[in-house]
């Protein structure tokens, strides 16, 4: 074969591999993406895509001086997002630590805790609705506990805990998995010899568990902190960000900007501002606990 | 012999804590269950007592309500073939930058990878505009074309990171055989992938069968799926509920199915997904 034969070879393999893939890839993600930029400064709206016409910073000046709605969006999203999180780690580690013993029923009660992942937030948030509507109340009149007496859905804070909670028992059994995976990872002769030196519990999780786990919990950090904060399906339909907009993440406020007041312009220089914001806090956080991992 | 008793003491009550645990996680699913086999005045009278019969009306009513076979054949169609094409698409192409790790196709990969940050709503409104100029709005194929697009960052990643440990050596001998660098991926290499197309195809069946907002935007009322029905049947009829219940039941079914018949590989293909990351 040829030096030319074999170029021509090669640039075939690179076209044959990688192509589809790669224009796929650029179609309905790097284009939109760069187009984003474009058009979150015009005028754009859902009846005629073709129009757009430029503005300017109308709208970035219009999203930072007028949009309270957005801005408490912002507000409500990322209150959602560092409580949930930390809720939703701290039973997933608890229920892995449990799980990693060894009791008769591990296999069932992972297969359970794990159930509620595989529902779509959509679907789930409707179970929710009618659980938090009739259920409670039903519950609330047998057990006369008056958690449950609540209208849960109906005030601004209990709506608040009503989508953490949802959010908590769907996610929870996913990062269990990962953190179960990891504490299997970690060496019997390590806790054995703590033991022998008179550690306790407490301590040896501190001292050797944690430490030794340190990756799962970087990723779980980072899968619960992106999910929570794109959070959308179970927001639609479990509170429609209601009451009110008490409840209303970026996500939602942006597809309602967009789609029902068909102001894609608007909508798009709202999409942008929220990816830096996805993007820093991503950065961020992989960023710290990465450090945390080399430093142990 | 006192540690001992002490230890199994512990263990039971951790065995304990686990059911009490269950039993709580498991309260949304019984209050669906029992109340799509009520009638609307039992369930308003009491929604945690068991139904008094266990009639299939409910169903039957809400299967044409929601016209359960087309959504379901909808959403397993677009499913099916975008997951079938991003298996493809995305061994190959990690298959690809694996091998020929040339500055390009480095950046390449780095480019994949980093576009995983960007949530949807970056960038699905200029996608409208891409999907009408390109003819994707409301046909199969557009749809699961964006499939592709989104879902190929994560998919090429597990690939890499896996292909990255398939040793060259039986490549080589392939080569030496006369065989073609496409026979070399497909008849030697891809089954070798078969643990983590397992995770791929697993990972992208949960995400795509329940995507909502994707095919609303591209395929709305030409390709209703079971998301789309659902939602559109609670625009509706808010306080239908015995209705609702046996809507959500019928169009949790098919994914449960789906999650008790392969979970081994489910619980798996989780754990090597987020590891390899």
């Amino acid at each position: 074969m040829g030096a030319k034969q074999k170029r021509l070879s090669e640039w075939l393999q690179q076209t044959v591999f990688v192509g589809p893939g790669l224009a796929f890839f650029l179609l309905i993600v790097v284009a939109p993406f760069v187009m984003g930029f474009y058009y979150s400064f015009t005028e754009w709206d859902g009846l005629d895509l073709d129009k757009a016409k430029w503005t300017g910073f109308a709208n970035v000046r219009r999203i930072f001086m007028e949009d309270d709605r957005f801005w408490s969006a912002f507000r409500f999203t990322a209150k959602f997002t560092v409580v949930s999180v930390l809720i939703t780690n701290a039973l997933a580690f608890a229920l892995a630590l449990l799980l990693n013993r060894a009791i008769k029923t591990r296999k069932a009660l992972r297969t359970i805790f794990f159930l509620p992942n595989i529902i779509g937030g959509l679907l789930l948030g409707y179970i929710w609705y009618f659980i938090f509507v009739r259920g409670f109340s039903t519950i609330g009149e047998k057990t006369g506990i008056g958690l449950f007496d609540l209208t849960w859905l109906g005030t601004p804070n209990t709506a608040f805990w009503g989508i953490v909670i949802v959010f908590v028992w769907q996610t929870a059994g996913y990062m269990m998995i990962i953190y179960i995976a990891a504490l299997v990872g970690v060496p019997k002769e390590l806790s054995e010899a703590a033991k022998i030196d008179g550690a306790s519990r407490l301590q040896m999780l501190r001292g050797i568990t944690i430490p030794l786990i340190m990756p799962a919990i970087t990723i779980c950090l980072f899968l619960t902190t992106s999910n929570a904060f794109r959070m959308f399906d179970l927001n639609l339909s479990l509170t429609a960000g209601g009451p009110g907009y008490a409840t209303e993440s970026i996500a939602l406020n942006i597809y309602r900007e967009s789609l029902t007041n068909n102001r894609y312009g608007l909508g798009t220089a709202k999409a942008m501002i929220f990816f830096f914001g996805v993007a820093a806090i991503t950065v961020t956080q992989v960023l710290l606990t990465k450090r945390r991992e080399v430093e142990e | 012999m006192r540690r001992e008793r002490s230890y199994s003491f512990g263990l039971l009550t951790s065995e304990a804590l686990g059911i009490a645990l269950a039993v709580i996680f498991l309260v949304p699913f019984y209050f669906l269950l029992v109340n799509s086999f009520k009638t609307l005045k039992e369930i308003l009278l009491d929604a945690a007592k068991l139904p008094e019969q266990f009639g299939l009306d409910n169903f039957r009513r809400a299967w044409n309500a929601i016209d359960f076979p087309v959504v379901f054949m909808h959403s397993f169609t677009i499913t099916v073939l975008s997951v079938a094409g991003l298996v493809i698409i995305s061994s190959m192409a990690a298959y690809r930058f694996v091998r020929r790790p040339t500055l390009f196709n480095r950046m390449l990969f780095s480019a994949f990878i980093a576009a995983m940050i960007i949530p949807f709503q970056s960038v699905m409104l200029p996608l409208m505009r891409i999907t009408s100029l390109f003819e994707l709005r409301g046909h199969l194929y557009g749809i699961v074309v964006c499939y592709f697009g989104f879902g190929i960052s994560l998919s090429m990643f597990l690939y890499h990171g896996f292909i990255k440990s398939v040793p060259r050596e039986v490549e080589e001998a392939a080569v030496v055989d006369g065989c073609s660098p496409y026979g070399v991926f497909w008849r030697i290499v891809f089954p070798l992938l078969k643990p983590i197309t397992a995770t791929v195809i697993i990972l992208n069946v949960l995400w795509i069968w329940n995507d909502y907002l994707l095919p609303v935007l591209v395929v709305n009322n030409t390709y209703t799926t079971i998301p789309i029905a659902i939602q559109k049947f609670f625009g509706q009829y808010t306080r239908k509920w015995d209705l609702a219940m046996a809507a959500l039941t019928l169009s949790a079914l098919p994914i449960i199915v789906f999650f008790f018949s392969l979970q081994k590989y489910i619980v798996e293909g989780i754990t090597s997904g987020s590891v390899k990351g």
